[in-house]
């Protein structure tokens, strides 16, 4: 079997993500969280932020926001309570196009961006940073 | 034709009836899906929850929240009742209530007092006729149940149990299993259970070993523990409400559907006497004037 950690993102709406992955992001309150699995247990509360989970095999990661909730991490498990959680597909389309097309730029010109991974991470970061215009329109509305 | 117009009147008013029971049940048939829909939703999150308090009841933690550490003794308990608003759904509440009944006769022969915490007015109104000592309660809860309407209820015995006046609170609820039956529980949510019983009725327990590792925690042990708790019981009050919600409207349109059936029923039974008694009597005026026709 794979070397894999369930993850589970859950909020009270919902049940978010369910299933196996290679490695977790999670933005912890002190910081951002990789988890890989068999790690030590642990628990923490995280802030707003993406959750970036990398599924077994050459799949594309998933994304889901969370608004802030608790963390449990036992060896063989990841547990997200969510406060609210949008999976990145609920996001405004227009927004998530534009935000896939600003990071596939950067994919393609891998020598500005610096690499695949930066290019992800801002991907993330994008998409975090749309999450939070979102919240601030939806306040200001 | 002698009360035929009696007949007449009670057909009537029997149909009057089951306008309303049939009214009743389609507003519940509404009602039961969102409800239900609300209810689903929860599940999972509530299971992760139980889980999580399951796991940090197993872990050896650097500090002892109240809600793990299970006293010797116990003098004084908790219950929070959760029943329904309204009547017109089955025997839903009474089926809730006896077993709050039974466990309040238990108690009471074991000298452990009790404190309760009615949500839904039809558990309240019980409580005060059994004399129980209610000291909190929620009522006209709506059709949605919000979660700041049950904290401060719940709260009062959260505040009583860690001031150490209560050793232990239960809960009384109804859980959801399908349209056609739903089932009482009852069961102690403080100090966290060594199992839990899921929705669909299997126990649960922890899925790791006892007392021997902890968590590493960031921030703070304290914050973080308090702040788990307080979801976990929170969490728990509010999914039973949800469950009871679903319940009930699954209850009362499942009451109102025998309701509505009954009425047809006696309509039709009403009907054919009616009819009989019409057709004798005309059957009666008919020999008369033949009988009179014959005399002449």
């Amino acid at each position: 079997m794979a070397n894999t950690i369930h993850v589970d993102v859950v909020s009270v709406e919902e049940q978010i993500y369910a299933g196996e992955a290679e490695f977790v992001v999670l933005p912890g309150v002190d910081g951002e969280l990789g988890i890989y699995p068999r790690h030590t247990p642990l628990f923490t509360q995280i802030k707003p932020g993406a959750v970036r989970i990398k599924p077994p095999g050459n799949v594309p990661d998933e994304f889901v926001f969370v608004q802030g909730g608790f963390l449990e991490i036992q060896p063989n498990k990841v547990t997200v309570l969510a406060d609210t959680a949008i999976r990145a597909n609920d996001l405004d389309e227009a927004m998530v196009l534009e935000a896939k097309r600003r990071a596939e730029e950067a994919m393609t010109n891998k020598d500005a961006a610096g690499g695949i991974a930066a290019a992800q991470a801002e991907l993330a970061a994008a998409l975090a940073q749309l999450e939070a215009i979102r919240k601030f329109r939806h306040r200001a509305g | 034709m002698a009360g035929s117009k009696e007949i007449r009147n009670k057909i009537k008013s029997v149909q009057s009836t089951r306008k309303i029971t049939k009214a009743m049940e389609m507003v519940a048939a509404s009602k039961m899906k969102k409800a239900q829909d609300r209810m689903r939703a929860s599940r999972p999150y509530m299971e992760k929850v139980f889980n999580i308090v399951m796991h940090i009841a197993k872990a050896n933690t650097e500090y002892r929240h109240p809600f793990l550490v299970r006293r010797e003794k116990v003098r004084r308990v908790g219950a929070i009742v959760v029943t329904t608003d309204k009547g017109l759904c089955g025997g839903l509440n009474t089926n809730v209530l006896r077993t709050v009944l039974q466990s309040h006769k238990d108690w009471q022969a074991r000298g452990i007092e009790t404190d309760y915490v009615a949500i839904g007015n039809k558990g309240l109104g019980f409580l005060q006729r059994m004399g129980g000592n209610v000291v909190a309660s929620a009522v006209q809860l709506g059709d949605r149940p919000r979660l700041d309407r049950l904290v401060g209820p719940v709260k009062t015995l959260i505040d009583e149990y860690v001031a150490g006046n209560l050793d232990e609170v239960h809960v009384f609820y109804t859980t959801f299993i399908n349209t056609m039956k739903q089932e009482p529980r009852q069961g102690r949510i403080v100090p966290i259970p060594h199992q839990f019983r899921t929705a669909t009725g299997e126990m649960r327990k922890a899925d790791i070993g006892d007392g021997t590792w902890d968590y590493i925690y960031e921030p703070d042990a304290r914050d973080l523990l308090d702040g788990m708790m307080r979801r976990y019981l929170e969490g728990a009050v509010f999914q039973m409400v949800n469950e009871n919600m679903a319940s009930e409207q699954s209850a009362r349109m499942v009451a109102m559907k025998a309701a509505s059936d009954n009425a047809g029923k006696i309509i039709s039974e009403l009907q054919l006497i009616y009819n009989k008694s019409r057709q004798a009597a005309i059957t009666k005026e008919l020999s008369e004037i033949v009988g009179g026709a014959a005399a002449v």
